[in-house]
């Protein structure tokens, strides 16, 4: 008699499968702490929900049908009272849109070249300085911001109340948060990528320009836009520095400037439904052009010139 | 083209700290020196003063001469960036510009010290990825990204890179230890090749690796724990490793410490 065998088939030994029972089990405690936490984290999650899904849920309700006007988006509220209907944002849209740019544009240089400065030349007792003071103008509430211009602007030059000084005080606001976002993308570059270009003989600042920011761009754009989103809604300097108009007001220098922040504050306290729903359509508007910075954010984050 | 390279009693320094001293050593133009000796003896730390990279670590300093070809690399009129402009720089890890497609990472050097004109460009990207043995392999996709290529192909890019500016002397830092046996060997006959052109010196904790490439072997070791790194011995690559005259060197090179 004999056995044929063929590889990978051995004679049958004695054998013990390893059971649960041999690595102790998982034990009864382990497992309810491991429910527990899961069920606190959920439920900490929906209740964070509960307030952002409310808000998106109520101002689409009440002011979704005024962005489906056409009017909304192409006219001002010039000659409309409260109690009549019709009228558009445009005034208010444009006011926000002229002041966020000129904000960004008068913040983003000073915030990245700032955040240049403290990643890759800050030493010492200047750089600790700058940086304490970025930390302290991170919490400066937007009201202060806007009266400290007032201080500047109105009380010691004597100057009148114009929507420039509105971006000023939002600058205050978007320097730190665009020091800090810019700051950690360039902390994020490898040194090693710093001391290949060192290393081929090319200058310290041309590396910054051509090696550090190309490498870091899609990150500081995207902290820009959201810092841009931020300053978008702020609304007490811009009680305090440019009163509302309902018409088109496009001048900087001219006094008068509707904004959506201030359009909502206008008629908040009023009862008749036409005022109150361009108040939620205002809402919704801003919070629509907040969200679509967010996603451009998210995509330049996407497009990013870093290859792989 | 290959340069001399002289140090005399170099001491160098982080901040207070005296990391490595007293190195006395010469590098032959057209030669393969190879650093060896434990960690944290300050092989890299000497490598990096030949081309003054030492001091963009902050508080990083040197005491003592390094000169190449009679020019003093550390006198006060000379630029770093023109002594990096003739030293090149491997590093241990690959690092190509992550932004930059194969042929801009190549070009890098040049574009970035500005030379634009676009032949000129074309043939030194050619000649140096020929030169770095990567040529064939990338020959088709020079518009893509450089980070794309395998471990090895990238390391031979940053050595592509490196030789574009044309450099007298090619410093390289363990350029093999984040590479498979393979591309190790691939990045060997490169060296071999380039020896008849450049001045080289190589950092390895590879005591085959050495054996392998150099023609002169110094061995680094710390004095004690704490105390600064030190040049042991330098001699002919054979020497070292058949008949070294420290018993440091043999003890080291024989496994028995270290």
């Amino acid at each position: 008699m004999s056995t044929v065998s063929t590889v990978g088939e051995s004679a049958p030994r004695a054998r013990t499968t390893p059971t649960n029972d041999d690595f102790g089990g998982r034990s009864g405690g382990r497992a309810f702490k491991d429910q527990l936490a899961r069920i606190l984290m959920w439920g900490a999650f929906l209740i964070a929900l509960i307030p952002l899904v409310w808000i998106l849920g109520s101002t689409l309700l009440k002011g979704g049908h005024m962005l489906l006007e056409a009017d909304w988006w192409g006219k001002s509220q010039a000659g409309i009272t409260a109690r009549r209907e019709g009228g558009g944002a445009v005034h208010a849209i444009q006011g926000t849109l002229i002041q966020a740019l000129v904000t960004a544009l008068i913040s983003v240089p000073i915030g990245v070249l700032t955040a240049v400065y403290l990643v890759e030349y800050g030493r010492g007792r200047l750089a600790r300085v700058v940086s304490f003071m970025v930390d302290i103008l991170t919490g400066i509430p937007s009201i202060v911001a806007g009266l400290f211009i007032y201080a500047v602007w109105v009380t010691t030059f004597g100057f009148q109340r114009l929507p420039i000084a509105v971006c000023f005080a939002l600058t205050m606001l978007m320097i730190p948060t665009v020091v800090r976002s810019t700051e950690e993308m360039l902390k994020l570059v490898p040194n090693e990528l710093r001391e290949a270009s060192y290393a081929l003989g090319v200058p310290k600042w041309k590396t910054i320009m051509k090696i550090v920011i190309p490498t870091s761009f899609s990150g500081i754009v995207t902290g820009i836009l959201l810092g841009l989103a931020r300053v978008m809604g702020e609304t007490a300097p811009l009680l305090i520095l440019a009163p509302y108009t309902k018409v088109i007001a496009t001048d900087l220098f001219g006094g008068l400037m509707g904004t959506l922040p201030t359009m909502i504050n206008q008629d908040r306290d009023q009862t008749l439904q036409p005022a109150l729903d361009r108040v939620w359509g205002a809402a919704l508007t801003l919070i629509l052009i907040i969200f679509l910075l967010n996603i451009l954010g998210r995509l330049i984050g996407r497009f990013s010139k870093v290859k792989s | 083209m290959a340069k001399r390279i002289d140090v005399k009693d170099l001491d160098i320094y982080y901040g207070d700290f005296k990391a490595v001293e007293g190195v006395s050593l010469t590098v032959e133009p057209r030669s393969v020196t190879a650093f060896i000796g434990p960690s944290g003896c300050g092989k890299s730390t000497v490598l990096r003063t030949l081309n003054r990279m030492h001091e963009v670590i902050p508080g990083g300093r040197v005491e003592g001469k390094v000169a190449l070809d009679d020019q003093d690399l550390y006198a006060s009129s000379m630029d770093p960036v023109a002594v990096r402009r003739t030293v090149g720089m491997v590093f241990q890890r690959p690092n190509p510009f992550p932004t930059m497609s194969i042929r801009d990472n190549v070009a890098a050097g040049l574009k970035l010290n500005g030379v634009k004109n676009k032949k000129r460009l074309d043939e030194v990207v050619e000649a140096s990825l020929k030169g770095a043995n990567l040529w064939n392999e990338v020959k088709d996709r020079l518009d893509k990204p450089g980070a794309g290529l395998s471990g090895g192909q990238q390391q031979r890019l940053c050595i592509a890179r490196a030789i574009a500016v044309e450099p007298q002397v090619l410093l390289m830092d363990e350029p093999c230890s984040a590479l498979d046996p393979i591309s190790t060997l691939a990045i060997e006959d490169l060296i071999n090749d380039l020896k008849s052109q450049y001045t080289i010196v190589i950092v390895t904790h590879n005591m085959q690796q050495a054996a392998r490439v150099s023609d002169q072997t110094a061995f680094f070791n710390l004095k004690a724990t704490g105390q600064p790194g030190r040049l042991v011995e330098v001699d002919d690559t054979q020497r070292i490793f058949s008949n070294p005259s420290e018993k440091a060197t043999e003890d080291y090179i024989s496994g028995r410490f270290g």
